[in-house]
């Protein structure tokens, strides 16, 4: 079970470029708004037609520019989950679900709706359903139809926080029990992190190598990564003589080797730890600093902090108690070595 | 009072904007999806009618159904009749008129509805003809409905097309436009009124029903 995906397409200035390949895992598009995540998934299901590159599903070609190989979206056998349920208007919740059921198998209606916590709701329209509802008979639909490869867009994006959380189990546990190839698109990087195996980053109509979830959340490589997975204290770095210099932050930290490609540095904004809670053991840059302005949160507080000698500001993210200790002591925060990242462009 | 031409008249408009109908939806079905330039062209093509003077189709009718055209002599040949100045010469006169409302409402809604539920219904392996018969149209009818009644009111009042290609014969051609010029022009003013009276209110009614199937919302257009 696999998904291999070569494809260009041009969209007036836009330009898709994108390769990756999967197979039985749970793979993430990850990137912000206008990035081509869900036009990538519209040229995998079939509904846009690339311009050019292959597309592979389960060792089947389903597009071949160079051999005019097109399969319509109807052969390819992708399982769609679209951002606003696409579920059809003139339909019952009963309907919808029957309505892509081979023939002999729709005697098992019940169990599809009973698996899918469809049960009363059976004669109700789409437009009769709540967010979650709805998305529980697209899921269900989508499902009955036997995909090969089933394909999320931004699945959660519509609904509110408290349903989110609870359709990210059920959506999770089907797509466990589903066992195929799972490509997920969001520009969440928690809920990337919770339902993906591993990540594809995209930016600009681009993608980087596929990677691990682990690799990338805990050390990015690049500036585009450090941004998704929501770093905030980002500054230009070079490296000198031994040393990777940060002016911004008034940072220098000892690096004999010479880190290629070396432009940014980023802290972790909740990592960073008053100088007076660290033992003599901790590895870490100790600076002077002065706060700039103090936000405050419902479980920790956000500071904005000027290093001395350096015009950047820091973010940094403080407990509530700690920060209620921080005037007793002299203004130095200590950064361990670990969460400084290095990155390139 | 002699009821002739309002037969006429509603069997003529039922049986043109019944072909209306069919050919208007599924020009619109098939302009939609043409690229750019293609699409321009025939849009253009199927909504000119709707801006010349129906005279002008009229004159272009009669070039291809008169007696003298190559269809006439055809038809003059093998059945010893003729197309024009028969009732049913007004059909293909009012099929033209009214084709550009049908297509134009049916377009609209086409339009409105919302792809991705079409994109869905592909990557679920329904059929184009499943989703045509049974998503698109049911979901595109207050739409489509509104397109049809439209068309049938238009073809009730053709007037200038239809008196080119069928004329006026009383109890032949006559239909109600037709006869209300003919009334005036023969200073029978009267009588006039009463076929004008009659229009007016078939036609109040029917922009009435035009109205409410247009007012409720379709299902799956986005609001």
């Amino acid at each position: 079970m696999s998904l291999y995906c070569k494809i260009k397409k041009r969209l007036g200035a836009f330009t898709l470029d994108v390769k990756f390949e999967a197979t039985d895992e749970n793979v993430a598009l990850m990137g912000g708004s206008g990035c081509g995540k869900s036009m990538t998934l519209r040229c995998i299901a079939g509904v846009e037609t690339p311009d050019s590159g292959k597309i592979i599903i389960n060792g089947k070609t389903v597009f071949d520019a160079e051999k005019k190989i097109n399969l319509s979206p109807q052969k390819r056998k992708v399982g769609f989950l679209f951002q606003d349920y696409a579920l059809f208007p003139n339909m019952t919740v009963k309907k919808n679900i029957m309505a892509v059921m081979a023939k002999e198998k729709r005697c098992n209606i019940d169990k599809f709706i009973s698996a899918y916590h469809l049960t009363g709701l059976e004669e109700r329209l789409p437009s009769e359903l709540s967010g979650g509802q709805k998305q529980r008979c697209a899921l269900a639909r989508m499902m009955a139809c036997e995909p090969e490869i089933i394909m999320l867009d931004e699945p959660f994006s519509a609904l509110d926080s408290y349903l989110r959380w609870q359709m990210e189990q059920e959506v999770i546990s089907a797509v466990k029990e589903f066992g195929k190839t799972v490509l997920f698109v969001s520009h969440d990087r928690d809920e990337v992190f919770r339902i993906s195996d591993k990540v594809v980053v995209m930016e600009h109509g681009k993608n980087e190598k596929i990677c691990s979830k682990h690799a990338l959340y805990i050390k990015p490589k690049t500036y585009t990564d450090a941004l998704l997975i929501g770093c905030k204290n980002i500054c230009q770095a070079y490296w000198k003589r031994g040393r990777v210099l940060a002016p911004d932050y008034g940072l220098e930290l000892e690096c004999n080797e010479n880190f290629d490609g070396l432009s940014y540095l980023c802290i972790r904004t909740k990592r960073i730890l008053p100088a007076f809670l660290t033992t003599p053991s901790t590895d870490a840059l100790l600076l002077e600093y002065e706060i700039v302005s103090v936000t405050e949160g419902v479980f920790s507080d956000i500071l904005m902090i000027k290093p001395q000698n350096a015009d950047g500001l820091i973010r940094w993210e403080i407990q509530k108690d700690v920060y209620a200790q921080l005037h007793k002591y002299p203004r130095v925060m200590a950064i361990p070595r670990t969460e400084i990242l290095l990155l390139t462009k | 009072m002699d009821w002739f031409p309002l037969y006429n008249s509603l069997r003529i408009s039922f049986v043109a904007s019944f072909i209306t109908f069919f050919i208007g939806i599924f020009m619109a079905y098939y302009i939609v999806k043409l690229p750019g330039v293609l699409k321009g062209f025939f849009d253009t093509l199927l909504t000119i009618p709707m801006v010349l003077p129906p005279t002008v189709v009229g004159f272009l009718l009669l070039k291809v159904l008169s007696p003298k055209s190559s269809l006439g002599i055809l038809v003059k040949k093998y059945f010893d009749t003729t197309i024009t100045m028969k009732w049913y010469a007004a059909i293909f006169a009012v099929v033209i008129v009214t084709l550009p409302l049908m297509y134009r409402t049916a377009r609209s809604s086409f339009e409105a509805f919302d792809k991705n539920i079409i994109a869905a219904g592909k990557t679920l392996s329904l059929s184009n003809s499943y989703i045509f018969w049974r998503i698109l149209l049911p979901n595109c009818k207050e739409g489509i409905i509104a397109g049809f009644v439209l068309a049938f009111a238009r073809g009730l009042g053709e007037y200038g097309a239809t008196s080119m290609v069928a004329g006026y014969i009383a109890n032949s051609t006559a239909t109600i436009s037709t006869t209300v010029a003919y009334f005036w022009q023969t200073n029978q003013d009267s009588q006039a009124m009463n076929w004008v009276l009659v229009n007016i209110g078939i036609s109040f009614v029917v922009m009435l029903i035009v109205n409410i199937f247009e007012k409720k919302n379709s299902y799956g257009r986005r609001s």
